[in-house]
């Protein structure tokens, strides 16, 4: 039975057409993947669903009636829920209260009777959940499991899943997998949007390629492979193995001994890191989010004070030194893990967010002035030598998509051929094609010899692109393992923070150095 | 993409007039409940402010204060910090040149008087460096901080013209007239307004420079717009707020000493009637332009300054004057939703366009 039906859905923004006569079918208990780069129309189309935005023209049936979907929560009466990438949840209540909160507008409300309710609602689904935790304790997966009880509670049928995994461990991945199919199973329909690819192949029935805001093609699972989504989704082919080329090790450039630094709650985020670091080499640093990455990048480009250790760039310690006096005299390049919080000024233009370390010093600054011809020249050049698709260096960034933003921090960070290249999440958020891009550009510059540290939270990004890979867990280096030998296994056991040694009889064995 | 552009050049000035306009003609209304011809009444406010020898003056004379105020809380904005305490600087700043102009004696004119503005402007940048050290080292909030000094300005001088300053034998609590090589020249014969107003438009028009070419500018700019990205490429952000709270107070504080040196030429306990709450709505009306603070300050000091004889000469009481002020900031707040909507959707479809258009 065909449950969910999209007729021609046109979404216009101005001039521009977000959605391009979208017409979709997707069948009661199915996983349906939409698939898209980033801009591709996915969420446009999503929010049109979930009666967020309404269409231009264009028609959605449910099980054959034409519905109208003014807002979300008509949208929920009609059972259609939205679990959001980033949750909508209030972290100081329980997973209860959480859960029926704004379903109730009675004076009284049973709390007790809502937390049976909710309890036999997550064991109907095996979504475990103990109902009277409170939600900021819970971790990142069981959060996402919440958000879930939480529309179902509302009684949807139709589940959007806006990008669910990227938040989550390979374990809670595995999980959430299981959930999603027992719901299939129940005769949920599930829209499950992802630019992952393993894990659209791994989970869902059918697949909807969008590209700039038209449905490219909608196959069977079976009849395709990764290759072939890629392409229908860039247009062009995509090279999934990088051609990393010979590693050529140099002499150690980075020392850090014995690193002890604390959060912003004062709390100990690294406890004990000791690496070295090599001209011409990638040390990526594999972990979940929050186990002491961000601490490790920021010590070392001076935004965070070391508690113990020592860190020495090239043999001189630079523990001590100032953020300015590491960028003045240092060739340090550091793409920070959030390009528009951190990496930006959003409304500044292009040509002066590439100043933004530079700006006192010569050329751009002369005499007391900035020399905005030197800048914009400046901005000119670097924009072609990026590829930053923009109207001209005078545009805000704030106006630029994700991918050409990371190229202004690249153009800025990876000029003056910087000895040590810090990468924070240098690819979050971005699509096939930036992705590919900025790698590219990584490997370049560790061919030209500069050491790189590449972390992410993302797996298999740091087995593609580290020579050797360290494992953080709770501010530990679980180990340093050389990435030729080191497999998915092992590094996503060293992340749950076990030893691998224990648990050896139950993954295949690998070597570690 | 050329018309966005030009819109947005435009954009700026078009709302507030729309603004001020719609303010007029809303008032326009409050005046006909008086029984009094909004005709008559306009043609007067504007002739005795913009149009006549004296409604000039009069209009320069109280757009100087308002000018200088406005281009400190603008300095202050840029850098993320909303300045509310203009009120206690330009009284801190009208004591600075007092003391100047009436304790140090003997000097020509050409080194009193800037002396005398060198006081006030230090007296008023201690004062937003106050807050400027709480908000940048201590962390609170600097709109309290400077509401807060506000009233503990206020109260010095209030006990130091009552007490060690006194003029013997005043009949209200002032303080002596200040050295005349001390006084701000008179520009127009016979009027009121004196050189502050060069004070202020050279002030404004220097910051603009500063802002558009200067290292500085920028640096004020990124730490206003983004702290942890100032952070990230290691500048100082406590040390530019510190520094953008002292000028800030320090134009406050010129002000303040151009009440003093060029119109009441002594201190008292109310040389501003308000000017530092004014200065705020005038920074934020000008939307972070500096030739925006000028046409600004100039509107709201005429409306002050055609106030006056609109009550002694058509019988309408001041308060309409201070409704058509209010009704001015209540629309030109609203144009401003409106636009950012308005822009937020241009942004959005140049955003989208690109991707669109040439793929990455």
């Amino acid at each position: 039975m065909v449950h969910l039906r999209l007729e021609g859905i046109t979404k216009r923004f101005g001039s521009f057409v977000a959605n391009d006569s979208i017409s979709l079918e997707v069948q009661s208990g199915e996983i349906h993947a939409i698939l898209g780069e980033n801009g591709a129309g996915k969420t446009t189309l999503m929010n049109v669903l979930s009666g967020l935005y309404q269409p231009d023209s264009g028609q959605i049936h449910l099980e054959g009636v034409p519905v109208h979907l003014t807002s979300a929560n008509d949208a929920i009466q009609h059972g259609i829920g939205m679990i959001h990438q980033h949750f909508m949840l209030v972290p100081q209540l329980s997973v209860a209260e959480n859960i029926v909160l704004g379903t109730e507008f009675g004076l009284r409300l049973n709390l007790r009777q809502k937390m049976e309710q909710v309890r036999s609602m997550s064991n109907r689904y095996r979504l475990q959940v103990d109902p009277s935790a409170i939600v900021g304790d819970l971790s990142v997966g069981m959060q996402q499991r919440v958000e879930i009880l939480k529309v179902l509670y509302r009684g949807a049928r139709v589940l959007i899943l806006d990008e669910p995994t990227a938040v989550l461990t390979p374990l809670e991945v595995e999980s959430l997998f299981i959930i999603l199919r027992q719901l299939a199973a129940a005769g949920h329909t599930i829209l499950f949007i992802s630019h992952k690819l393993d894990e659209l192949l791994n989970l869902c029935d059918k697949v909807t390629v969008l590209r700039q805001g038209q449905v490219v093609e909608t196959l069977p699972i079976q009849s395709v492979t990764k290759e072939i989504l890629a392409q229908l989704m860039v247009g062009r082919k995509v090279l999934f193995s990088l051609d990393k080329g010979i590693p050529n090790p140099g002499s150690t450039i980075l020392d850090v001994q014995n690193l002890y630094v604390k959060d912003d709650r004062h709390l100990p985020a690294i406890e004990g890191v000791t690496f070295q670091l090599r001209t011409g080499e990638i040390l990526g640093i594999a972990g979940v989010d929050g186990n002491g990455q961000r601490e490790l990048a920021d010590a070392i480009a001076g935004l965070r004070s070391v508690a113990e250790g020592k860190i020495c760039l090239e043999g001189i310690d630079i523990t001590e030194w100032s953020v300015r006096q590491r960028i003045q005299q240092l060739h340090i390049g550091y793409i920070p893990e959030d390009r528009q919080r951190i990496g930006l000024v959003m409304n500044l233009s292009i040509a002066k967010n590439l100043i933004l370390k530079a700006f006192k010093q010569l050329p751009f600054c002369k005499n007391w002035l900035l020399q905005d011809s030197i800048i914009d020249a400046h901005a000119i050049h670097a924009i072609k030598q990026f590829d930053v698709r923009a109207i001209d260096e005078q545009v805000s960034v704030s106006n630029l998509s994700g991918g050409n933003q990371q190229k202004v921090i690249l153009a800025r960070e990876l000029s003056g051929h910087p000895k040590l290249i810090i990468a924070m999440q240098p690819c979050r958020g971005l699509d096939v094609g930036a992705t590919e891009y900025v790698q590219k550009q990584l490997l370049i510059e560790r061919q030209r010899g500069a050491a790189i540290l590449y972390i992410s939270t993302e797996l298999e990004e740091v087995m593609t692109m580290s020579d050797r890979i360290a494992v953080m867990y709770r501010g530990q280096f679980m180990d340093i393992l050389d990435a030729a030998h080191a497999t998915i296994e092992t590094v996503g056991v060293l992340m749950m923070g076990e030893k691998v040694s224990k648990v050896l009889d139950t993954i295949p064995a690998t070597t570690s150095t | 993409m050329k018309t966005n552009q030009v819109s947005n050049a435009f954009l700026p000035f078009l709302a507030p007039m729309l603004a001020i306009v719609a303010a007029l003609i809303v008032g326009a209304f409050l005046i006909a409940l008086t029984g009094v011809n909004p005709l008559h009444a306009y043609t007067i406010l504007f002739r005795e402010s913009l149009a006549n020898y004296y409604g000039i003056g009069n209009t320069l004379t109280k757009m100087a204060p308002l000018l200088l105020t406005a281009s400190g809380v603008l300095v202050g904005l840029r850098a993320g910090q909303l300045n509310i305490g203009g009120e206690g600087q330009i009284h801190m700043g009208g004591l600075g040149a007092a003391l100047v102009g009436l304790y140090v004696h003997g000097l020509p004119m050409w080194i009193h008087i800037p002396l005398a503005l060198i006081g006030g402007f230090l007296l008023g940048a201690i004062w937003g460096g106050i807050a400027g050290y709480l908000k940048a080292f201590r962390g609170v909030n600097e709109v309290i901080t400077t509401l807060l000094l506000n009233y503990i300005a206020l109260n010095i001088i209030s006990y130091l013209v009552q007490r060690p300053m006194i003029e013997p034998g005043a009949a209200s609590p002032f303080t002596p007239i200040i050295s005349d090589s001390a006084k701000l020249p008179i520009l127009m014969p016979g009027g009121l307004a004196h050189a502050g107003i060069f004070i202020g438009l050279i002030a404004t028009m220097v910051l603009g420079w500063l802002f558009r070419r200067s290292p500085l500018g920028y640096q004020i700019e990124v730490v206003g717009q983004n702290p942890t990205a100032a952070r990230y490429a290691g500048m100082s952000v406590s040390r530019t707020i510190m520094f953008v709270m002292a000028l800030a107070g320090g134009l406050a504080g010129l002000a303040g000493a151009g009440e003093v040196m060029g119109l009441k030429h002594r201190l008292f306990e109310t040389i501003s009637p308000g000017y530092g709450y004014e200065a705020v709505a005038i920074a934020l009306l000008s939307r972070g332009s500096f030739t925006g603070v000028i046409f600004t300050s100039l509107f709201f000091g005429a409306l002050r300054s055609g106030a006056n004889v609109l009550q002694r000469e058509a019988g309408i009481p001041f308060t309409i004057v201070y409704a058509i002020q209010g009704l001015t900031v209540l629309f030109i707040a609203i144009s401003l939703a409106v636009e950012s909507n308005l822009l937020h959707r241009v942004s959005l479809r140049m955003n989208r366009l690109k991707p669109a258009g040439v793929k990455l």
